[in-house]
C-alpha cells in the first residue's frame, strides 16, 4: 500500500501533547531542573551536574529508608494478598449477607488516609487507646512510640486493616465471575476442595490478583500519610519510609537539589518495579516462563 | 454403565412450592435403560437441565428417589455417583495441559499413574487430540476445548452414564456435524448410557435411539424418532417435532367424522366413536407432509384458500387458510401447485384427534 506523507497529521497530536505537557512533562522537568542545580536564592544558582544524584545515592540514611521500604511493601503484600483471597473465599455468595459484608469491608477504604492514621494513633495508645490498653491489661509490654518493633507491627497492622478490603473486593468479584459449570465439572471430576482452589479459583483470579498486587505494591511504596500521622517516622528512623525521607529532606531541611534528585530516582524506581511485576505476571499468565 | 431409574421425582427451586407451576420438574417416573442413547428434547426452560442435574447429583430433588442399577443414590454426592457430565460451555482447567486435563478425573480418584497415561492416550487418540496433548489447554479453539470436556467424561472406563447438556451450542456448524458423528461412534463402541439434552430436534433425532420430549417439567412422550413423528401423543410433540410442525385445528365430532370450520372431514368410525369418552377441547392434527393438496374438487375434499407458496427446492411449502385457521402443507417437487383455491384431503391414518392436547386412541 502507498503511504501518504502529510505533516499536517501532527496537528492532530497537538491537543494530547499539550495536555500531557501540562500534567506530567512540565512538572517533571521542573524537578529535573532542580536536581542538576544548586540554588541559593532567586538568581543565585549553579549547575552541579550529577552531583546531587551521586550524593543521594551514597547517603546511608537513604539506604536505610530504602531497605525499610522494601521490607514494608513485601510484608504487607505477603499478608494482604493471601488474607484477601481467604476472606473473599469465606464471604457469603447469596442473601443479605453479601451486601452487609461488602459494605462492612469497604468501610476502611472510604476513610481519609490521615484519619486512618489518627484512628490508629489513638487506638494503639497504651494509656487511652482501646487496643493499646487491652494489650497492656493482657500483660503485653507494648508501646509503639518507644519500641521500633511495636511501631513496625502497628504500621503493618494498620495498612492490612486499611487495604486488605481492596484485595478482598477484587478477589470477590473475580470469584463471582467464575461460571457455575466449572464447579459442577469439578464435582463430576471428583476434585477435592483444594483442587478446586488450585485449578479453578486461583487460575481464574490471576487477572484481578495482578491488579491487586500492582496497586498494593505501588501504593505501599508511596505510603506517607498514615505512618506520618501515626509515628512520624519514629521511633528514631524505624518507620521512616521513602516518602517520609523525601518530605524531611525537601520540606524539613529545604535541600531542594538532593530532594529533586531523589524524586527522580524514586520515580524511575517505581516505574521499573511496576514494569517488572507486570511483565513477570503476564508471562506466568500466558504460560511462557 | 447402569440402568437409571427415577421414581416420583419432582423438584422446585422455591422454598415453599404450592402450585404445580412452582415445580421445575413435575412428578416424573422414568427409566433410562443400560446402554441406551437418549435425547432429552424440549424448549428452553422446560426442565431438561434440572432433570440432568438431578441424575448427576448436582441437584437434590425436592421429592422422589434416583436409582442406579436398583441402588438408591439420591443422597450420594456427584463425585460418588460415578457419572460424567459435559456442559453447554466448555470447561477446561486453565493451568493444565490437554493431557493433564484428560487425566484429571482419574488422578482425583487415585488411579495408578500408568493406567492414567494409557487411558489418556487412548481417549486422545479417539478424539484426535494426540497432537496437542502437551499443549496448554487454554489457548485452544472452542471445539477442541469441548472435545477435552468430552474426553474428561469418557476417560473413566466405569462411568454409570454420560450426560450431555447441550454440548454443541458454542461449536461452529460444520464442526458440530463432525462432533456429532464422533459421539455416535463413541456410543456404538463403548455403549455407555447416554443422555443428551438439546433443544435442536435434528440433533436429537440423529444422535439418539430414543427421544424424550419434555414440556413444562413433564415428560410428554418417549419414543423413537419415527414414533414421535408418526404418532405424537401430545399436541406439543406434534408441533415441536417436524419442520414445520403439525397443523392443529379445533373441531367437534359429528356423524362419520369431525367438523372443522363448518366443513365435515370424514374419519375412521372407531376413532370417532372413542370421542364421546374423551372430554375437553378437541383438536384435529395433521402433519404438513401428509396433508394432500389438490387443484380440483372431489368428494370428501375440503376447500381452502391459498395464501402463499414458498419453493424450498425439493418441496414447496403451501400456506393455506381454512375458515379462520391457518395451515401448512408440504408438496413434493413435481406435483402441481394450486394457485388461488385448493381442495384438501385428510388421509385418515395421518389425521390425529387430540382431546385437551392428548391423543385420542381408536380402541
Amino acid at each position: 500500500m502507498e503511504k501518504t506523507y502529510n505533516n499536517r497529521a501532527w496537528l492532530l497530536v497537538i491537543p494530547v501533547f499539550v495536555i500531557v505537557a501540562f500534567s506530567a512533562i512540565i512538572p517533571l522537568m521542573t524537578v529535573v531542573n532542580y536536581s542538576v542545580q544548586d540554588i541559593f536564592g532567586p538568581g543565585q544558582r549553579f549547575f552541579v551536574g550529577a552531583e546531587w544524584y551521586k550524593e543521594t545515592l551514597r547517603d546511608p540514611r537513604l539506604h536505610g529508608a530504602f531497605l525499610r521500604q522494601i521490607a514494608f511493601s513485601l510484608t504487607i503484600l505477603a499478608i494482604e494478598v493471601p488474607l484477601g483471597i481467604a476472606i473473599a473465599l469465606a464471604l457469603p455468595t447469596r442473601g443479605w449477607g453479601v451486601s452487609a459484608s461488602l459494605v462492612l469491608l469497604a468501610l476502611p477504604l472510604l476513610i481519609p488516609w490521615n484519619v486512618v492514621g489518627t484512628i490508629w494513633q489513638i487506638f494503639a495508645r497504651a494509656d487511652i487507646g482501646l487496643g493499646g490498653r487491652l494489650l497492656a491489661e493482657l500483660g503485653v509490654d507494648y508501646n509503639y512510640a518507644r519500641d521500633p518493633i511495636d511501631a513496625w507491627i502497628t504500621v503493618v497492622v494498620m495498612d492490612v486493616w486499611h487495604w486488605t478490603p481492596l484485595v478482598v473486593l477484587l478477589c470477590y468479584s473475580g470469584l463471582r465471575a467464575i461460571p457455575p459449570a466449572f464447579y459442577q465439572a469439578a464435582q463430576v471430576d471428583g476434585a477435592s476442595s483444594w483442587a478446586v482452589f488450585r485449578y479453578i479459583q486461583l487460575p481464574k483470579l490471576t487477572g484481578v490478583l495482578t491488579i491487586a498486587v500492582l496497586l498494593r505494591f505501588m501504593d505501599s511504596f508511596l505510603i506517607y500519610t498514615e505512618p506520618f500521622v501515626l509515628t512520624g517516622g519514629g521511633p528514631g528512623n524505624a518507620t521512616t519510609f521513602l516518602s517520609q525521607f523525601l518530605a524531611t529532606a525537601a520540606v524539613g531541611r529545604f535541600d531542594l537539589g538532593p530532594a529533586a534528585a531523589f524524586s527522580i530516582i524514586y520515580f524511575l524506581f517505581i516505574l521499573l518495579f511496576s514494569w517488572l511485576f507486570y511483565t513477570a505476571i503476564m508471562r506466568i499468565q500466558t504460560g511462557e516462563r | 454403565m447402569a440402568r437409571i431409574e427415577l421414581r416420583e421425582v419432582q423438584h422446585s427451586y422455591l422454598d415453599r412450592p404450592s402450585r404445580p407451576e412452582d415445580y421445575a420438574l413435575r412428578p416424573l417416573q422414568h427409566v433410562w435403560e443400560d446402554g441406551g442413547a437418549y435425547a432429552l428434547l424440549g424448549p428452553s426452560g422446560c426442565g431438561k437441565t434440572t432433570l440432568l442435574n438431578v441424575i448427576s447429583g448436582l441437584l437434590r430433588p425436592s421429592e422422589g428417589r434416583v436409582l442406579f442399577d436398583g441402588v438408591d443414590v439420591t443422597e450420594l454426592p456427584t463425585a460418588r455417583r460415578n457419572i460424567a457430565q459435559v456442559f453447554q460451555f466448555p470447561v477446561i482447567y486453565d493451568t493444565m495441559t490437554v493431557g493433564q486435563n484428560l487425566g484429571f478425573p482419574l488422578r482425583n480418584r487415585r488411579v495408578p499413574e500408568e493406567q492414567v497415561r494409557a487411558r489418556v492416550l487412548e481417549i486422545a487418540e479417539m478424539l484426535e487430540l494426540t497432537a496437542v496433548l502437551d499443549r496448554p489447554a487454554r489457548n485452544l479453539p472452542a471445539d477442541a476445548k469441548q472435545k477435552i470436556s468430552l474426553g474428561r467424561g469418557l476417560v473413566r472406563p466405569d462411568v454409570a452414564a454420560i450426560l450431555f447438556d447441550e454440548p454443541l451450542t458454542v461449536i461452529d456448524p460444520n464442526l458440530k456435524w463432525q462432533l456429532r458423528r464422533k459421539l455416535k461412534e463413541i456410543h456404538q463402541r463403548y455403549r455407555p448410557t447416554m443422555v443428551y439434552v438439546t433443544h435442536d430436534q435434528n440433533e436429537a433425532l440423529t444422535l439418539a435411539d430414543q427421544v424424550v420430549v419434555m414440556y413444562e417439567g413433564q415428560v410428554l412422550q418417549l419414543g423413537s424418532p419415527e414414533e414421535l413423528f408418526e404418532n405424537p401423543r401430545h399436541t406439543f410433540v406434534g408441533w415441536f417435532i417436524g419442520s414445520p410442525g403439525m397443523n392443529l385445528l379445533p373441531c367437534r365430532p359429528e356423524g362419520e367424522g369431525v367438523v372443522v370450520e363448518g366443513r365435515i372431514i370424514p374419519l375412521p368410525p372407531a376413532r370417532v366413536a372413542a370421542l364421546p369418552q374423551a372430554s375437553g377441547r378437541l383438536e384435529l392434527g395433521i402433519r404438513p407432509e401428509y396433508l394432500q393438496v389438490h387443484p380440483v374438487p372431489a368428494p370428501a375434499r375440503v376447500e381452502a384458500q391459498v395464501v402463499g407458496t414458498q419453493d424450498l427446492g425439493d418441496f414447496a411449502l403451501v400456506d393455506l387458510q381454512l375458515g379462520a385457521q391457518r395451515m401448512k402443507a408440504k408438496v413434493p417437487e413435481g406435483q402441481p401447485l394450486p394457485s388461488e383455491r385448493a381442495w384438501l384431503a385428510f388421509p385418515p391414518e395421518a389425521s390425529k384427534l387430540y382431546a385437551d392436547s392428548r391423543l385420542v386412541t381408536g380402541s
